[in-house]
């Protein structure tokens, strides 16, 4: 798409990533919009669990599919609000004025997404860990983290996709969840399965993986279909 | 444009349909575990193939559509798709059959090709409902091709997932057409044929009920005269008869 106004005067895909990101981040810190409340809620429906399933610790599978719903509602609660802002006051008419490639808007909301799922993350695991796990989070948590990082960027590039194509329906805030948990099942299969031995009592063993290795392939894939077709959801 | 070969196509399918109803009950063997249950195969499986087919044709469909950017794609795609989720739903139905049948519920997690058409079945259905709260009907063209084009990758992706995710495979009835004895193979496949052909017919048939429909309109409105707005029988979510109508003429 830059191609239309000329590889001259475009300016750097870097430094407009770069400049983009910094006002994402701005923007949330002035307003503190999405990640506290993502946060709160990814504590709250932890003490949830504890009375709904009536426990006082779990582990296992058990634990490891408690923090994957928890995390991928926290995270869809983000992805509803990435694009509000641009489209209600006017972010996309700007963004698409200037002379930058579209892409860069893509990588800016990923990383965006990124961030604030990392910091959801650094509030929603040492809780989940002190409020219901019952084994330690010592032995595994290298790998724990790998396995997270790996969940996170697939939710980061799923939840921007879906956030673009949710936010001009009339209905954005249904669509974006509805949208977004089926594409999410192979993120859950995957996070899930690499995480719950790590989350057992005994610590039998460790992530496998081939769980890491689906992850990872299911992010490459996505994050090469929406950079394909991300450019189509900004025209106008 | 799309009533061409309509009646041949439909004759076909009927006598298609026909032979495959046929050799279903009176050709194929009775299997020796399930006996005649087992049948529903012959209908199931062709259903479950040609509804992901379906799908994953919308997706290359609407890539053809963002690549022209002719609005006839947009509309071939949302048929495809249409069509497909309707077959997918009837897939659904004759495998929960199945499933209550030979394992005693109706519902069986430990299937991965079932529930992996399970998520991608609800994953198409938000299909329509996003088509419809989009108003701009060229936005609404886009945004749906991109999204046909995301779900129609998700498709093989998503039976890798899930077939990865289920240890142990249940141990399944007749897996693919490969290992069916000669007499059942041939059923299935003839089934399979006939199924296929019964998903072109009717979404030529869709085809042309909406693109007559959209001229009609167009013509009626040119009757009617310039200005005048013609009273609206409920919204759709199909692609909008405007530019179903334009994108004969190109414009």
């Amino acid at each position: 798409m830059s191609a239309r106004v000329g590889v001259s005067a475009t300016v750097g895909l870097r430094r407009t990533v770069a400049a983009l990101l910094r006002k994402e981040l701005l923007v949330e810190l002035r307003t503190l919009q999405s990640v506290p409340g993502m946060s709160l809620f990814a504590v709250t429906t932890f003490v949830v669990f504890h009375f709904a399933l009536n426990r006082n610790t779990v582990d296992g599978d058990l634990a490891a599919g408690i923090l994957w719903v928890t995390l991928l509602f926290a995270a869809v609660l983000g992805v509803n609000r990435v694009f509000v802002a641009d489209a209600e006051q006017g972010g996309f008419d700007g963004f698409l004025l200037a002379p930058v490639d579209r892409s860069a808007m893509l990588i800016a909301k990923v990383l965006t997404l990124l961030a604030y799922l990392v910091v959801l993350e650094l509030v929603a695991v040492p809780a989940f860990a002190l409020l219901l796990l019952g084994a330690s989070l010592g032995p595994g948590l290298a790998e724990l983290i790998a396995t997270l990082a790996l969940g996170d960027v697939g939710i980061a590039v799923i939840g921007t996709l879906v956030g673009a194509l949710a936010v001009h329906t009339s209905a954005r805030d249904l669509f974006g969840p509805l949208l977004a948990l089926p594409l999410l099942v192979p993120i859950v299969i995957g996070g899930s399965r690499a995480s719950s031995p790590l989350l057992s009592v005994t610590h039998s063993a460790g992530a496998q993986g081939r769980w890491l290795l689906t992850l990872g392939l299911y992010d490459l894939v996505f994050g090469l279909i929406a950079f394909a077709l991300f450019d189509f959801l900004l025209e106008d | 444009m799309y009533g061409k070969g309509l009646r041949s196509l439909s004759i076909a399918t009927v006598a298609a349909m026909a032979l495959a109803l046929a050799l279903v009950f009176f050709y194929a063997p009775l299997e020796a575990e399930e006996g005649f249950l087992q049948k529903i195969f012959y209908i199931h499986v062709p259903l479950a193939i040609v509804a992901l087919c379906g799908f994953v044709i919308g997706g290359l469909l609407a890539i053809q559509h963002l690549r022209t950017r002719d609005p006839k794609w947009d509309f071939r795609s949302y048929v495809a798709i249409h069509m497909s989720l309707i077959f997918a739903l009837g897939a659904l139905i004759t495998g929960s059959i199945w499933a209550r049948g030979s394992w005693g519920h109706w519902w069986v997690w430990s299937e991965p090709t079932l529930v992996s058409f399970l998520i991608v079945f609800l994953l198409y259905a938000t299909y329509q409902p996003l088509r419809f709260s989009i108003e701009d009907p060229e936005r609404q063209s886009r945004y749906a091709s991109v999204f046909a084009i995301t779900a129609g990758a998700f498709v093989p992706l998503n039976f890798i997932a899930v077939r990865l995710s289920s240890a142990y495979l249940h141990p399944r009835v007749l897996g693919s057409a490969s290992n069916l004895p000669g007499p059942m193979r041939l059923t299935f496949l003839v089934s399979l044929g006939a199924i296929s052909l019964l998903f072109v017919t009717l979404c030529k048939y869709e085809l042309a009920a909406k693109h007559t429909r959209a001229q009609v309109r167009a013509l009626r409105r040119r009757l009617a005269g310039e200005g005048v707005e013609l009273p609206r029988r409920g919204r759709s979510a199909a692609p909008s008869a405007t530019t179903i109508a334009a994108g004969r003429s190109g414009a």
